[in-house]
């Protein structure tokens, strides 16, 4: 067995909280300094450049690219072989207490009905699976309410099949027009059930921007999906272009033979991910 | 691309008139923010009869829950939010004098007859240039609701603050002639 603190994981949340907030990750930065050639749109690309200049701002002077920093979504893998001295979510917890209070970053987590504040942004969600070997993964993807808002789950019937997915897809993007900070990046999670199509949606949301499902079939619905996306004219903060979204990312899990769960979570041009192993 | 209009505030009716959608600002003057629970109480205020903290006429609010300052900053990150959901707040506040509203995202057809019945604009800042917007901000007070951390009401004096006109006053939608412009299909 591996020991490892609850003080060490505190410890790697919170550098990551910040760290996620105020450092754009290649793939995303890359992501949009490419788009700015591909946008036809005068505004579109004036837009895309303000974006540019403001995540280099963020990250040479370490202020939070987006004010919406996030409600805290974690993804660990806790290798089996791991003896952990303390509770993992309590360790999580307080590396967000602290590393949105040390940060600067603004604190948006509340009651769902009283409204009311909770003042550290905690607690975080937190998605936990043991897998094979001795460390713990530790994937941390703020996530801002302006395209989380934009998301939306639906149980299709199996006669709707792949066409019933594109239609749910596109319709969702397409009223959500401006709302959610395009380009965006789409997740979308086919199969499983209720809750696990939104997990797989969320989960697709990490992968690096641009890379493609290594099932052929899924590879070329993410994009098709990807082109028609483009193809809607909404563009950079829905004033038109031809750069909607960045990248369209599946996720997929075997269903029951009488349902065809979809989810589609919406992320911003703010993907902000980064891991820490211990 | 055509040069951004400077714009002054508080806005006249001229001002906002000579506006069109899809014109690059630059506003300078003072402007007050205010989200989702400011604006809640702000409507209850006026339900119970009393004066709002500050004086509404010809102003323009920005939907903004910014970062905390780091010390000695002014202020944090302070980009926009989404505008839909003040639009249930929106149309009682244009019938008062609001002149103008900074956000993102689309607004509802009632918000829209508001602004064309009081000659409003409604305006857009890119969504997620906090950092970068911030740099606008020369003064920043909290006016009222100090409680509501983020979503207080406060004061913001800017210089050349990035927007773009969204909608104007005479029915110029943005998002409309924009994704007409440059949708391929159906």
């Amino acid at each position: 067995m591996k020991k490892v603190l609850s003080s060490e994981i505190t410890k790697a949340v919170r550098a990551l909280c910040i760290s996620a907030a105020c450092n754009l990750e290649p793939d995303v930065a890359g992501a949009l300094r490419t788009s700015l050639a591909r946008e036809q749109s005068p505004l579109g690309r004036d837009v895309l450049s303000q974006i540019i200049t403001n995540f280099e701002i963020a990250d040479k002077e370490s202020l939070p690219m987006c004010q919406d920093t996030g409600i805290a979504v974690f993804f660990i893998e806790v290798g089996r072989l791991v003896e952990l001295d303390g509770s993992l979510e309590d360790a999580v917890n307080e590396g967000v207490r602290q590393g949105y209070k040390d940060g600067y970053l603004r604190k948006s987590v509340c009651h769902p009905l009283k409204r009311v504040n909770t003042g550290d942004n905690t607690p975080a969600i937190i998605h936990t699976t043991i897998v094979e070997g001795d460390r713990v993964k530790i994937k941390i993807a703020p996530k801002g309410a302006g395209s989380e808002n934009m998301s939306a789950l639906k149980m299709l019937k199996p006669a709707e099949g792949v066409n019933g997915i594109k239609a749910f897809v596109l319709d969702t993007v397409r009223s959500a027009g401006g709302n959610p900070c395009p380009p965006i990046v789409v997740g979308v999670g086919i199969g499983g059930s209720f809750e696990k199509s939104a997990i797989l949606a969320k989960k697709a949301l990490l992968r690096s921007i641009g890379s493609k499902h290594t099932d052929a079939e899924v590879a070329a619905l993410e994009a098709e999906l990807l082109k028609s996306i483009n193809d809607l004219g909404i563009g950079p903060m829905g004033f038109g272009g031809v750069v909607t979204a960045l990248a369209v990312h599946i996720e997929t899990y075997p269903c029951h033979i009488a349902s065809l769960p979809v989810a589609i979570n919406i992320q911003c041009h703010a993907g902000r991910h980064k891991e820490a192993v211990l | 691309m055509t040069e951004p209009i400077r714009i002054t505030l508080p806005l006249s009716d001229a001002d906002v008139l000579s506006l069109k959608a899809g014109d690059k600002v630059l506003i300078s003057g003072v402007m007050y923010t205010a989200r989702d629970a400011a604006h809640k109480r702000l409507i209850e205020l006026l339900d119970r009869g009393e004066k709002l903290p500050f004086d509404i006429k010809g102003q323009i609010v920005y939907y903004v829950g910014p970062t905390p300052a780091k010390p000695g900053a002014i202020i944090g990150s302070a980009g926009p939010t989404t505008s839909g959901r003040m639009d249930a707040y929106t149309p009682r506040l244009l019938d008062l004098g609001l002149k103008g509203m900074v956000g993102k995202g689309a607004r509802s057809k009632e918000v829209l007859d508001a602004m064309n019945r009081n000659k409003a604009v409604y305006l857009a800042a890119v969504g997620g240039a906090a950092a970068l917007i911030a740099r606008s901000i020369k003064k920043a007070e909290i006016i009222a609701y100090e409680d509501l951390g983020p979503e207080a009401i406060r004061r913001l004096e800017v210089v050349d603050f990035p927007a773009i006109v969204v909608n104007d006053a005479s029915g110029g939608d943005l998002f409309k002639q924009g994704v007409e412009k440059y949708r391929r299909v159906a």
